[in-house]
This record gives structure tokens, C-alpha cells and sequence, in this order.
């Protein structure tokens, strides 16, 4: 098996054991490369369908390119898929955009909270209606306790100490002291009733075996992360506000991946482009203990 | 690119942080201008530099100051990329140990020269040896302590040769270093003349990514079976990995451990070429030429193999993670490959302390942290195989209160009349006491004997219906009879059955006290029930004990060993059913003849 077979396996591995373990199941998809590429192993793992909701928190600034991109597949691959939002923050403008919070403070009121809250179910969720053509308000209120999210561990030191599989408390605290073992592909899937797990089928994988991974496997991604004739692409995505592109002349995934291979970005962090890291040295970490991913 | 985990443990402080720090500066592996940031922090915080700086990616890691979990970094050689896994050496961190070990291929373990082999050096190498780590190396740091002195590397690696070797490991070599100031890690150095062998970075390469998983029988743990029905897909979908071996369209393979037999038709995949063959590793999924009814967790394996163990009650050595020690009669769940099964322990046959290999005699419960030899029996048998032939079948964690408590490895099958269910329907014959009218009696005054009649099937409704049928017909030929229905006991009797591992079996267990009690009440007792297999049965049959038991199948026949009294056509009319279940009851003496 080539490296790349043996990250699919892994991966799939995870998500048929989080489908067999887990009643109420969701996956993030924040529409970027990873979780996009997490997407389309879920559908290797079940052999074309996609048996769970996927979950897109919509902080209303993202690249609307991303939008378009995203019902555009939920229709082709048939996705139930549900959309949060923090509708009163963005009525109110409580934003950065806005100029009322800072990059961090809006992270988490848009992402942070609006995630919570349209996992267990208490703001309102929007689901694609096929039929219609168009987002619904869900009838289902159960809350999600189950989460795959599309982290991996060389992206940022904190996430190299996570498991496959999760708990968090109530809460969505993390307690990174007591992880549960893994071992001989088994992981940590009885929980108490009321237990949060945060599944991660994507640990393993680096920014490259990603970007290799979506060239072998000619999976759809944003036209964002390409350069189309400025000289700028999208290494990382995220919303407008916050987000910057690289200077790259990468025009497909093909030289995309040629460019991580010069090491060119070798020594550029993959989220120089997000801002809100800069504010706090634990940005990230900061916001996984709120629960962002 | 080729690449390999190498996990590097040791006492806590023997310098595992330091030796991969220096060994990514020294291959020029860290992001650039990250060793002058930490320095400068370091003479900020006016702290002396520690290369152990450079791995606390975590804030409160540093404050805390130990390696706490299993940081991952990435390097590579001119030959392939490494995976390095910093497994902590604090004993509290033990299951973080096991996480970081269990997925190495080779491992390096450091000894601190001036300290010698201490608690978790010899822990450690324990764990290795269980955790089946064929390749090891053993790393003698702080040379720079010792004067690089040569006698004291010797000492150090005679003792630790001997204690590994009684656990059956073969160390490729012992290398003196100083991972502080870089002896023998990346380059040779004049420090130590006397030692012609390779540095740490050359044991690296040499390290080899040995897999026999390819030359082993078959095992495909069947993780779920999928029947997704969306657009018009109708696929019956076996899904999992393979552990070992290889199989192809068209073998023939038994599940286990049911028993059950088919061929492979089809290989499944989504957006891969058409395959014939798969291979260990491989997550997929398999279509079969003829349907069979297994439930995940079930072992397949192909019919023409050695084949597995089958058996409820095995031997194994075990290490304890719990916060709560492993005691006897109380129940733990088993995870061995797919399977989810409830665990007892029956023995514990020796407790070892792992650092220094003595006995702990007689004790009555495993600790945290002890390793253990002890006998394990499941309700009903499971698939295995010995962890001396087939690693990846024959290990398994355990589970205490929702944790991953245990990890173990399969010594031998311990093939057994006597288990729990058999030991306490004997006890509770023992203390049964006697209606002061006999059986006999009973019999005489009813017309009848009593018995324990279950229909079971795939078609529920047909079972349920032939079941009332029975009951309605022998009550209008004035014999005692009643037909249980099974939701009544649902939402009544059972309703705190709960856990949703234990419900099946729970339900069973209670039917089987329930028809031993009504039985002995000189009944004929009904009961109608799906999706029961061979186990279930035989549990029932069991429980029902000493009174006896009639199965009577409707439809299509699941089960590999239990002989059912009688099978019913689906499609057969009623009477004609009835007929012959009366029929059925004539010939066993439940009833007699004259009055039918
Ligand atoms: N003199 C000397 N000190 C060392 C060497 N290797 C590690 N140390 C020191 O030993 C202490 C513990 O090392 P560390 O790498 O944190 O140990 P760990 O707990 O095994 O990760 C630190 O103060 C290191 O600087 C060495 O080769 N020589």
C-alpha cells in the first residue's frame, strides 16, 4: 500500500466506526480542502452515500465563491446538509467586520457559539430542502453528539496531541491531561449518556498528502485555492475579513502540489492568512477550548 | 517516499525530548529560526535552553514541564520520512505511552547513563515486548555525564540485554550518546573512540518496515454490514479492514463466530478501479454470492485457512490502565477486532510487576499498572487466535466504565464445559426448592407436560401469529398454556434494561429464568422471538434447565449448530402448521395421544 492508501484506510476505518458507535452523528464541513477532502472519504467509506448530516457554519462573510461551491455538490452528491448561523450577532453587527469585536472575539461569536448552539440544537438550524431547491428551517431539534471535524496534527502544535476520538465534556471543554488510549485500531467509542466526542479522521494527514490526495482522487475543491492570473491563491479559507491569499503562480492542484514540494511555504505557517491567529500566540488553542475547530 | 513511526521511550528525564530535538536540528528538520526563538525565550525567562522546549507545543505542557502525551513530529532521510512519537515516560501517563507506542514500527529506548536502568526503562521494555515491537534500540544517553566512559555503557547494556531477553526481545544494538551535545546521534563523534557501531540517525535507516501481515491466513473483522438504499442501490455491503492475509472474487469463507458460509462475489470500492484481490491494511467491502445473516463484529476468514479459535474462555496477559482495578464478577466489555462482547474475569493466575518482572503473589484483583496473566470468559464464544501466531487477531483492550482500561494479548483457549451461565444454573438447581406437588403429579392432573416452546423466524409477524394460534388451540383443548409476548416484557419486566450492549442478552437471560419458573408451574410456555442466533438458544435451553425446551422455526433456517425440533414453511397454511406443531408435541409427550 502507498502512503496515500494507508491514510484512506485509516481514515475510513474511523468513520465506519463512528457510524457504527454513534446514534446522533454529524460532520463539519467547513468547505475548505481538508474537510472537503474528509467529505469525499466518507463516501469512500460508504461506498458512494454520505449516511450522515453535514454541518457548515455560515459566519455570513464568507467568499461567497464558497457558498455557490457548497450547494452546488450538497445538490450533485445529494448532501443533507444543515447550515448554522449566529443571526442576532450579524443583525446586531456584534462583528469585527463591523468594528464592534476583535478578529478573536468574532471568531467566537460566529463560529464558537453559532457551532454550539446548532449542535444541540437550540438556535435554529436551515437544512437543503432537494425538493425545493433551498434551505428550510429543520424540524429536528435533537442535539448532534457526535462531531467529525477535519483537524489534523501537523497544522498547529495543540493538535498534535489529539486522539481519533475525543470526548469533551459538557461543556465542550477539552481536557488535554486524559486522553483515552488508542490502540490496535481501537479507540474510545463508549461514552456517558450526554458525552460530546469530537471525531478526527483526518489526524494523520499533512497539507501535502491532502492536496496529493485531491489530485489522485480528482476530488472537486474552490477555485479559490488556485491562482487565477493575479498571482495569488488561497492556501487556507476562511472569511473574507480575516483571510488573505498567498503569493503563489499555482494554477492547479498539480502545481499546487509542486509548490509545497519546493518548501517554498516551508517555513510559512498554513494560517499566516488567518489573521485572528496573530492576535493570541494560542489562537487556535484558545478557540478549541471554546470548541472551534 | 517510504515512511516509518519510530516511537522513543524511557524513564522520565533519561532525555527522549532532547535526543529528537536535537535530532531535527541536526538534520535541519525544524521551521526555520524556531531553535534562536526558543533560546531567546529561554534567556528571557533567564531558564537554560532545553531542546525538550522545542516539542512543549502546548502552553500548560510547559508550565507542567513533563512530555504529557505523544507529540508526533515529522523528518526525513535521503531513504524515507519518519514519523517520531515522544511517548511520555511519567507512569501517569502510561495509556499516552501505549497510544504513541502502539502505532510504532520500531522503537528507540533511552537510558540515562549516570541514572542506569530505572522503574519505566524496564516498564517500558515490558510494554514494548507486549505491544509486539519487533524492532528495538537501545539508546545509553548522558555519556557526557559518565566521562564516556566505556565499562559503564558495557554494564548497562549487559544488564538490560539479560532483562530484555527474558522478555523475549533482541535489541538490533545499544548506542552510547549525548543527546545534549550531539555524540553519536547525527554524526560519530571522537568521544567515543571504543564504539565502532551506527549513530542514532543510521539506526534510523536501518530499522526495517518488516510486514508478514501479507503471509498470514485471512482475518477481516466485519466492522458493519451497510444496506444503503438510496438511489436504487441495493448492494449488501460487508465493510472493514483487513487485518491479514489476502482474498479474492469467488473464495469460500465462514464467519465466526456463527458459522456461517458463503463466496465472495464482489469487491467494493468508491471511485477505485474494479479489483479481484485485496490485501491486509485495505479498508473494503465485499458482496457475498449467497445472503447470510451475521451481525458486525463477527470474524471472517476463508473456509480453505487454518481457521480461528472459537471459544468463550481464553488465557491472556493484560495490562491495566483503570483508575478502578480489574476485580472478578464484575462485567467489563471485550474489544477484540470488531467484536463488542461482555467480559468476565475467572482467574488471575499471576501478577507481574512489570518493573522488575517479580510475581506478586496471591493477589485478587489487577491493579493500575500491573501486568497481569489471568483467564477471561465471554457469555457466549468468540473468534481468535494466539497472539503468537496471529498478533492482529489475537489482542484486544477491555473496557471499564466506558474507558479503555485494559489492553491484552491471547496466550491460549482455554476450551471449557464449565462457564458462568453453566456455573449458576447449577447453583440456582442447588437452591431451588421443590413445589411440594412433583412433576408427575402435575402431569397427570393436567393431561399434559409442561414445556418451553419458542418460535422464532425471520418473519416476526408470522412467528407471532402461529404462536397465539398455539396457545388458543391448546387452551380450547383445556391444557395450561401461555403465549408471552415479548413487548409485554419490554416495557414492563425489562424495562430497565438499558445498557445498550447488555440488552439482547439481558432480555435472554430473564426469558430463561421467566420459562423456568412457568414451566415448573406445569405450563406450556409460548414465547415467540426474532433475530435470535445459535447462542441465544443454547442459552435458553440452559436456563431452562431441568424442564425442557422446543424450538420451532419458521421460514428459511439461520442456524449453523442448533437443531431446531421442527422448520415451518412461511407460505404453509396455518392449520396445516398447527397441525404439525401438534403433531411435533404427540412425538416429544407433551401431549398425549387420546386427547387430541
Ligand atoms: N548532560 C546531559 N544532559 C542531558 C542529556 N540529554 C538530556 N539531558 C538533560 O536531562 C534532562 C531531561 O531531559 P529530557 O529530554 O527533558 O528528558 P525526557 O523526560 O526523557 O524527555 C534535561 O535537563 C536535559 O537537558 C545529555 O546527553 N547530557
Amino acid at each position: 500500500m502507498t502512503h496515500l492508501e494507508k491514510l484512506e484506510a485509516t481514515s475510513v476505518h474511523i468513520l465506519r466506526e463512528a457510524y457504527r458507535e454513534f446514534k446522533s452523528l454529524v460532520m463539519l464541513w467547513s468547505i475548505g480542502k481538508d474537510s472537503t477532502a474528509m467529505l469525499w472519504l466518507t463516501r469512500k467509506a460508504f461506498f458512494g452515500h454520505v449516511p450522515f448530516p453535514l454541518v457548515h457554519i455560515d459566519t455570513a462573510f464568507k467568499i461567497p465563491e464558497m457558498i455557490a461551491y457548497r450547494d452546488k455538490l450538497a445538490r450533485e452528491w445529494r448532501l443533507n446538509m444543515i447550515v448554522g448561523q449566529n443571526t442576532q450577532a450579524i443583525a446586531e453587527k456584534r462583528t469585527f467586520p463591523d468594528g464592534k469585536l476583535s478578529r478573536l472575539e468574532c471568531c467566537k461569536v460566529l463560529k464558537s457559539e453559532a457551532l454550539k448552539h446548532t449542535l444541540s440544537g437550540d438556535w435554529t438550524r436551515f437544512r437543503f430542502d432537494h425538493k425545493l431547491g433551498k434551505y428550510v428551517e429543520d424540524t429536528n431539534k435533537e442535539p448532534y453528539t457526535g462531531v467529525i471535524v477535519g483537524a489534523r496534527a501537523d497544522e498547529e502544535g495543540s493538535r498534535s496531541k489529539e486522539r481519533y476520538f475525543s470526548p469533551r465534556d459538557r461543556d465542550s471543554e477539552w481536557d488535554i491531561g486524559d486522553q483515552p488510549p488508542e490502540l490496535w485500531g481501537q479507540y474510545k467509542t463508549d461514552f456517558a449518556p450526554g458525552t460530546h466526542v469530537r471525531v478526527h479522521p483526518l489526524l494523520d494527514w499533512t497539507e501535502l498528502d491532502i492536496w496529493e490526495y485531491i489530485g489522485k482522487e480528482n476530488i472537486p475543491v474552490v477555485p479559490l485555492y488556485f491562482n487565477r492570473g493575479d498571482g495569488k491563491r488561497y492556501r487556507s479559507l476562511g472569511c473574507w475579513p480575516c483571510t488573505a491569499p498567498v503569493e503563489s503562480t499555482a494554477g492547479n492542484v498539480q502545481e499546487v502540489i509542486e509548490e509545497l514540494k519546493t518548501g517554498k511555504l516551508a517555513n510559512i505557517a498554513e494560517r499566516s492568512g488567518r489573521e485572528q491567529d496573530k492576535e493570541d500566540s494560542g489562537g487556535l488553542e484558545t478557540l478549541r477550548r471554546g470548541g472551534y475547530m | 517516499m517510504e515512511q516509518i513511526s519510530v516511537v522513543v521511550v524511557g524513564h522520565v528525564d533519561h532525555g527522549k525530548s532532547t535526543l529528537i530535538g536535537r535530532l531535527l536540528a541536526d538534520t535541519n528538520s525544524l521551521p526555520q529560526g524556531k531553535l534562536e526563538q526558543v533560546r531567546t525565550m529561554c534567556v528571557r525567562n533567564a531558564k537554560p535552553f532545553e531542546y525538550a522546549f522545542l516539542l512543549d507545543a502546548l502552553k500548560d505542557e510547559q508550565s507542567q514541564g513533563i512530555t504529557i502525551d505523544t507529540a508526533r513530529c515529522f523528518f526525513k532521510t535521503e531513504k524515507r520520512r519518519y514519523i517520531i512519537i515522544d511517548a511520555p515516560g511519567h507512569i501517569e501517563f502510561l495509556k499516552n505511552m501505549i497510544t504513541g507506542a502502539a502505532r510504532a514500527d520500531a522503537a528507540f529506548i533511552v537510558i540515562d547513563a549516570e541514572e542506569g536502568i530505572k522503574e519505566n526503562s524496564r516498564r517500558h521494555g515490558y510494554m514494548i515486548s507486549m505491544l509486539g515491537i519487533g524492532q528495538v534500540s537501545v539508546l545509553v544517553n548522558k555519556m557526557d555525564l559518565v566521562g564516556y566512559k566505556e565499562e559503564i555503557f558495557n554494564e548497562i547494556r549487559k544488564e538490560y540485554t539479560d532483562f530484555l531477553g527474558r522478555l523475549n526481545v533482541h535489541p538490533a544494538n545499544f548506542i552510547p550518546i549525548s543527546a545534549f551535545k550531539g555524540v553519536n546521534v547525527a554524526s560519530t563523534s571522537d568521544r567515543t573512540p571504543w564504539y565502532r557501531g551506527m549513530t542514532v540517525l543510521e539506526q534510523f535507516d536501518a530499522f526495517e518496515k518488516g510486514d508478514v501481515r501479507a503471509s498470514l491466513p485471512f482475518r477481516f473483522p466485519v466492522q458493519d454490514i451497510y444496506k444503503f438504499t438510496e438511489d436504487g442501490d441495493t448492494r449488501r455491503i460487508f465493510a472493514g479492514t483487513v487485518e491479514t492475509g489476502k482474498a479474492e472474487m469467488g473464495d469460500k469463507i465462514v464467519f465466526l463466530p456463527s458459522g456461517k458460509r458463503s463466496r465472495i462475489n464482489t469487491i467494493e470500492g468508491f471511485n477505485t478501479p474494479g479489483r479481484t484481490i485485496v490485501a491486509p491494511g485495505e479498508a473494503v467491502g465485499f458482496t457475498l454470492q449467497t445472503q447470510v445473516y451475521v451481525k458486525p463484529g463477527e470474524l471472517m476468514v476463508k473456509a480453505a485457512e487454518d481457521q480461528p479459535h472459537v471459544s468463550p474462555r481464553f488465557r491472556a496477559n493484560l495490562f491495566w490502565m483503570g483508575h478502578a482495578p480489574m476485580i472478578k464478577d464484575k462485567k467489563y466489555k471485550l474489544k477484540l477486532g470488531a467484536l463488542r462482547a461482555p467480559l468476565q474475569l475467572v482467574e488471575i493466575l499471576n501478577v507481574i510487576d512489570a518493573s522488575d518482572l517479580t510475581s506478586v503473589a496471591n493477589k485478587q484483583q489487577v491493579d493500575r499498572h500491573d501486568v497481569a496473566e489471568c483467564i477471561l470468559e465471554a457469555p457466549r464464544p468468540v473468534a481468535f487466535d494466539l497472539s503468537g501466531k496471529i498478533r492482529f487477531t489475537g489482542r484486544f483492550v477491555i473496557v471499564d466504565n466506558y474507558e479503555i482500561a485494559g489492553a491484552g494479548i491471547v496466550l491460549e483457549d482455554i476450551r471449557s464445559e464449565d462457564s458462568a451461565l453453566r456455573r449458576h444454573v447449577s447453583d440456582r438447581e442447588f437452591a431451588w426448592e421443590s413445589s411440594g406437588i412433583s412433576s408427575a403429579q402435575r402431569t397427570a392432573a393436567y393431561g399434559h407436560s409442561a414445556k418451553f416452546v419458542v418460535f422464532t423466524g425471520d418473519h416476526q409477524e408470522k412467528t407471532e401469529v402461529l404462536a397465539a394460534a398455539l396457545e388458543k388451540h391448546l387452551f380450547s383443548h383445556n391444557f395450561k398454556t401461555y403465549y408471552l409476548r415479548m413487548a409485554n416484557v419490554i416495557s414492563g419486566l425489562d424495562v430497565d434494561i438499558k445498557h445498550e450492549s447488555e440488552v439482547r442478552d439481558e432480555h435472554i437471560r430473564r426469558l430463561g429464568e421467566l420459562a423456568r419458573i412457568l414451566t415448573d408451574s406445569g405450563q406450556i410456555f409460548i414465547t415467540s422471538l426474532s433475530n435470535v442466533d445459535d447462542y441465544d438458544l443454547k442459552t435458553l435451553e440452559l436456563l431452562n434447565k431441568p424442564n425442557e425446551i422446543l424450538v420451532i422455526n419458521v421460514g428459511e433456517n439461520h442456524f449453523s449448530h442448533y437443531q431446531v425440533a421442527l422448520t415451518l414453511d412461511v407460505q404453509a397454511e396455518e392449520v396445516h402448521s398447527l397441525e404439525k406443531v401438534a403433531a411435533l408435541l404427540k412425538e416429544k409427550k407433551v401431549i398425549l395421544e387420546y386427547y387430541l
